[in-house]
């Protein structure tokens, strides 16, 4: 399902991403986590073409990401009907209620008639747990009823991958389960997903793999019961540990 | 409170500090008379000297100065807008009042009037195609003339209205464009500016449509200045050097020589009555008019401007740079006037038109400010959730960021509207007859400026109020996640 290549990033002299070189099958979930600064959102970007790239290419849900594509490139507008994103501070649309939002995206952009789009945002608010807040507007949700109305958001698209930027960094810790739940959900269906997370949990109990970015460079790659459980390098070591340590 | 101010200001404006007395003592004691004109007049009457800008010169001026020498004094020209030298020759501002001021029964209620100095005829001109014959055929004909003048009168007096404009050269040129069909004025200004070589499809018609006379404006009180400037123009008339004076600007003619024509018309005065509400509220409608069409010029404009100077590549974003300063950058008056007359040759516009275009594509540069700072207010997360659930760039400003940009824009917008509404009194210059342009009509009329300001302080009132209610509300539907958190 994605295929990255010794993919490249700089900004100015600083490398932000060094020779990442990772696949992913259909329906895994894989956790990334590091230390802050490491590169994890910037590879998740790239996933999406948000971010550019210096050199490398990605295969992702069958189209080809290569450095220096113009925006106005059909295949990106294809690309992120197939690809979803979460935002770590959910991005919602202020001036629409939650149905709207997610029904916006499969109106404009796919031609969905108006009543079939409002019944699919319909049903996936009730997906999410929603289902009575469809008339609500972003600022009468709480945090954790925003990020799950810009997860249905992303779902409307009827995405092959879905992407999360630490999708429960901005949440208070009673709100973050919800969102995890719908995450999970999301694995248990056969989702394919990557996950920016510093939450010890997803990464152990749903990820399939987990990513250690560290300097741009994806330094552990395997299983939650290895790469958590038994971490064989510092960096992962010391972020288990404290992550361990802050999780009750 | 509003009411209040209006009339204090108008006590200011009215009474000011008059001098007490006669001023004749004073000028002989100062060695100075001073005496109100408006260069705008223009040539023969009182205008700057080609040769000498700093110097003005015209019949008056030497009319003045005669009289001046004979009253054993010098004299001085001080500059005033036309319409205002009767009061501020009531204010004291100057002594005398000496530039085309008409004899009328009207003024000689209100100030002293001196014997003539000359006599002048209301000529008719026409384009040489016209079937107009006399001021008889007139009758559902487009008329121009000068506001405030003895024509206006005249044409008031027989049609209920007519086309007031501010300049000589403006009735001329709208009547060789065919925006209106006949002209009426004083022969100085026909012969002058209508009936010339360099408009040649335009004639003079040979008869009088009456007479009248060009007096000095004297303060009520000042009977002895009278006394003393008719018996020095007694004197020009009995030496001759009247009649120099007016033949050296081209102006003596038979009708010098006649019996001076008796004052045969007096301006009905007028009180606040039905008709002169009806008026206001015509005015009103045209006001209102003009600034929502502008205005629907303005915003779409602005937009385009706004995403043009944020989202354009290089070339766009100076252009719409370019219109910006340009339109922001000078006065929307000259706008008005380049558009009006400068470009006629080329398009002719009506003034409506004129009007509504010229406010727009100012506005226009205003509300791409506005917008472009509410375009760069919204977050960026939002344009990339945009971009990542797959919307282009088109979707993307239509969808997410004019909704939210607008909404943002709104109370800068309502603040641009009114100030819109009371902009559009500019349109005056190019002969639309709006609201600010009745008060003056009106306060001329009702020899007073308080009922007329009163009214039309009420009806932009009228107009603005429900508007910033209205947008207030819009404000509150829209911008629900906004609500200013308590301080």
């Amino acid at each position: 399902m994605i295929s990255v290549r010794s993919l490249c990033k700089r900004h100015g002299e600083r490398a932000v991403l060094t020779e990442v070189t990772a696949e992913v099958a259909r329906g895994e979930t894989i956790a990334i986590v590091g230390p802050s600064g490491g590169g994890k959102t910037t590879l998740l970007r790239c996933l999406n073409y948000l971010e550019r790239f210096d050199a490398g290419e990605i295969e992702i849900a069958g189209e080809r990401l290569v450095p220096g594509m113009a925006a106005s490139d059909p295949a990106l507008r294809r690309l992120r009907t197939r690809v979803g994103m979460v935002f770590q501070q959910f991005n919602l649309f202020p001036h629409l209620t939650a149905l709207d939002n997610i029904a916006l995206a499969p109106r404009v952009v796919k031609r969905v008639a108006a009543p079939d789009a409002i019944a699919a945002a319909h049903a996936l608010l009730a997906r999410v747990g929603l289902a009575d807040r469809a008339g609500a507007y972003p600022h009468e949700l709480s945090g954790g009823q925003q990020q799950r109305v810009a997860i249905a958001r992303a779902l409307a698209q009827e995405p092959d991958v879905m992407l999360f930027d630490e999708p429960t960094s901005a949440l208070d810790p009673e709100m973050r389960d919800d969102v995890m739940d719908v995450i999970r959900g999301l694995a248990e269906g056969g989702m394919t997903m990557l996950v920016v997370t510093h939450e010890m949990q997803l990464a152990h109990d749903v990820a399939s793999r987990v990513w250690v970015i560290d300097h741009g460079a994806v330094v552990e790659d395997g299983p939650p019961a290895q790469v958590v459980d038994q971490p064989r390098t510092a960096v992962a070591r010391e972020l288990f540990g404290r992550l361990r340590r802050a999780s009750p | 409170m509003l009411i209040a101010l209006i009339a204090s200001v108008s006590i200011v404006g009215c009474r000011g500090d008059a001098p007490q007395g006669d001023s004749l003592a004073a000028i002989r004691q100062r060695g100075e008379i001073t005496w109100g004109g408006d260069v705008q007049g223009g040539e023969p009457y009182v205008f700057e000297d080609p040769e000498h800008p700093d110097q003005v010169i015209g019949f008056e001026v030497d009319i003045m100065n005669a009289v001046a020498r004979r009253l054993g004094v010098r004299a001085r020209m001080v500059q005033y807008a036309w319409s205002n030298l009767v009061p501020s020759l009531e204010r004291g501002d100057f002594d005398v009042i000496a530039n085309g001021l008409e004899a009328t029964t009207e003024r000689r209620q209100r100030i002293l009037l001196s014997d003539p100095y000359f006599v002048y005829a209301e000529t008719l001109t026409v384009r040489r195609d016209s079937d107009v014959r006399s001021v008889f055929d007139l009758a559902g004909k487009r008329v121009g003339t000068l506001n405030q003048s003895y024509a206006y009168d005249i044409l008031r007096m027989l049609y209920g209205d007519a086309k007031v404009y501010e300049g000589n050269e403006e009735p001329y040129q709208d009547l060789a464009l065919g925006r209106i069909d006949a002209v009426l004025l004083d022969n100085i200004i026909a012969d002058r500016y209508g009936c010339i070589a360099a408009r040649p499809t335009l004639k003079c018609l040979p008869y009088d449509v009456a007479r009248g006379t060009y007096v000095i404006g004297i303060r009520k009180a000042d009977r002895a200045l009278k006394q003393a400037i008719d018996g020095a123009l007694a004197a020009m008339r009995a030496d001759g050097e009247l009649e120099r004076i007016l033949r050296k600007a081209n102006l003596w003619d038979a009708r010098q020589l006649e019996a001076p024509p008796s004052e045969g018309h007096a301006i009905r005065g007028r009180a606040l009555d039905g008709d002169m509400v009806l008026q206001f509220l015509a005015a009103a409608w045209v006001t209102l008019e003009l600034s929502v069409l502008a205005f629907l010029i303005a915003v779409p404009l602005g937009v385009a401007l706004a995403i043009a100077r944020v989202y354009g590549g290089a070339p766009v974003r100076a252009a719409a740079r370019i219109y910006i300063e340009l339109f922001r950058g000078t006065p929307v008056l000259l706008q008005l006037f380049v558009l009006y007359y400068g470009v006629a040759s080329l398009i002719s516009l009506g003034p409506i038109e004129a009007a509504v275009i010229g406010l727009g594509l100012n506005y226009a540069a205003y509300e791409a400010e506005v917008y472009r700072g509410a375009l760069l207010a919204i977050p960026r997360g939002q344009s990339e959730a945009a971009r990542a659930l797959g919307l282009g760039p088109a979707q993307t400003l239509r969808h997410i960021l004019i909704p939210q940009a607008l909404r943002l824009a709104l109370p800068p917008m309502t603040n641009d509207f009114v100030s819109l509404l009371k902009d559009s009194s500019l349109v005056s210059v190019i002969a639309v007859i709006e609201l600010t342009k009745r008060m003056t009509i009106a306060a001329v009329d009702m020899r007073g400026w308080l009922v007329p300001g009163a009214l039309c302080a009420a009806m932009y009132l009228a107009l603005s109020f429900p508007l910033s209610e209205l947008a207030r509300r819009l404000e509150r539907r829209l911008a629900r996640d906004q609500r200013p958190l308590a301080l």
